[in-house]
């Protein structure tokens, strides 16, 4: 190894929170979902909330989060992690709680818990992992597959008299009054590392101060699902999912910031295709 | 004086990614010719040029990198 003798205690500048168990993350190698669950372990060591924060997990690849995360954590059925939080946060208010959901749990079979839950003004948090796809079950399409993405579902690629268009949901929520913060962000270079951690934390902040739904979508990658290498991966992500999927903020301060045309959405990009 | 930095894996939970070879500013790291207990070629130093920026540990999903930084 190089440079060995600066490896002592008073040297350390970064390290894995202990927010985070030992366990070894079943996730393939590559995959977002470990680089998120220490986003936002990360953010709850800082705060010092870790005894007062309850997860949900979700059914898809990050069932298992609970095994990740050093805190309280209950799993729900597939799709209704909203209703579980929105449950689990009445009953302790001062608490925080957060659900983790992928883009099928949230957006297909847990859509009406999520625009309910968003549009009551629960005070929970939402993180959202958009990758497109269903990645635990084998890479189908998922409501959020783009125009043209080929998937297990879409071997020639999602068409849009088919397969309708890709579900905006996170613009969708912006709309309704019970959210208050709302965010798109991602987890593949170190800036958007960054700027994901302290979309993260003023999600925790403003849960504290009680000022209703927290949105935060992280864009993803499902490199197996993908069939891609994972840094292939990310970037396919930069360059395919950003101008669908527009990183940075939507609502703040429960004021849209950033408006949505649906017109946009009806540009069929060319896709290159997913090998 | 020089910044000096370094970093740690932990060999056996890598998965070999390459995801931290790909963001490190210096290019200080790539994948091992030999693999660990699963198979997989885990990442390593293969210069002294780094910098102690954390980048790699940053979006390492295993959060397998200790990184380490000093002045020389
Ligand atoms: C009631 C029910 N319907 C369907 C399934 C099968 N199923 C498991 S995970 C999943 C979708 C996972 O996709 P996503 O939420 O995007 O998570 P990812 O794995 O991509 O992170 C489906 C349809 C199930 N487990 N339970
Ligand atoms: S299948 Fe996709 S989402 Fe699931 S762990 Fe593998 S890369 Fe991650
Ligand atoms: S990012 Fe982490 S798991 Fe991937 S190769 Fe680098 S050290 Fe290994
Ligand atoms: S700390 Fe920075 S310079 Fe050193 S290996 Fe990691 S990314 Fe490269
Ligand atoms: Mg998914």
């Amino acid at each position: 190894m190089f440079n060995e003798e600066i490896v002592k205690p008073e040297n350390l500048v970064y390290k894995k929170t202990s927010v985070l168990t030992d366990a070894v993350m079943h996730y393939c190698p590559g995959c977002p979902h470990g680089t998120i669950h220490r986003i936002i372990a990360e953010v709850i060591d800082e705060m010092g909330i870790q005894d007062k924060t309850i997860g949900i997990a979700p059914v898809g690849c990050s069932v298992l989060a609970y095994n990740y995360f050093n805190v309280d954590f209950v799993e729900a059925a597939h799709g209704r992690a909203p209703a579980l939080a929105s449950a689990i946060q009445r009953l302790h208010p001062e608490h925080h709680t957060f659900t983790y959901q992928g883009d099928g749990d949230l957006a297909a079979i847990g859509t009406a818990e999520t625009i309910h839950a968003c549009n009551r003004g629960e005070n929970i948090i939402i993180f959202f992992v958009n990758n497109a796809i269903y990645g635990m079950t084998g890479g189908q399409m998922a409501p959020t597959t783009l125009v043209g993405m080929k998937s297990a579902t879409t071997p020639y690629g999602r068409r849009v008299d088919l397969n309708g268009w890709p579900l905006q949901i996170t613009e969708l929520v912006a709309q309704l009054p019970g959210t208050n913060f709302v965010t798109r962000q991602s987890a593949s270079t170190p800036a958007d590392v960054r700027k994901a951690k302290a979309a993260v934390r003023k999600a925790f902040e403003n849960q504290a101060a009680k000022k209703g739904t927290q949105f935060v979508e992280f864009v993803s990658t499902c490199n197996s699902g993908w069939k891609m290498t994972p840094v292939a991966a990310n970037e396919w992500m930069r360059q395919n999912m950003f101008p669908k999927y527009v990183l940075g903020d939507i609502k703040v301060e429960g004021e849209i910031v950033r408006e949505y045309n649906p017109a946009d959405s009806k540009v069929i990009r060319d896709l290159v295709s997913v090998k | 004086m020089a910044i000096k930095g370094a970093i740690v894996v932990d060999k056996e939970k890598c998965k070999g990614c390459g995801v931290c070879a790909s963001v490190c500013p210096k290019q200080v790291i790539a994948l091992s010719k030999n693999v660990n207990g699963k198979g997989y070629n885990y990442a390593e130093m293969v210069n002294g040029d780094c910098i102690g920026c954390a980048s790699c540990g940053m979006v390492c999903p295993d959060g397998v990198i200790t990184v380490y930084k000093a002045k020389v």
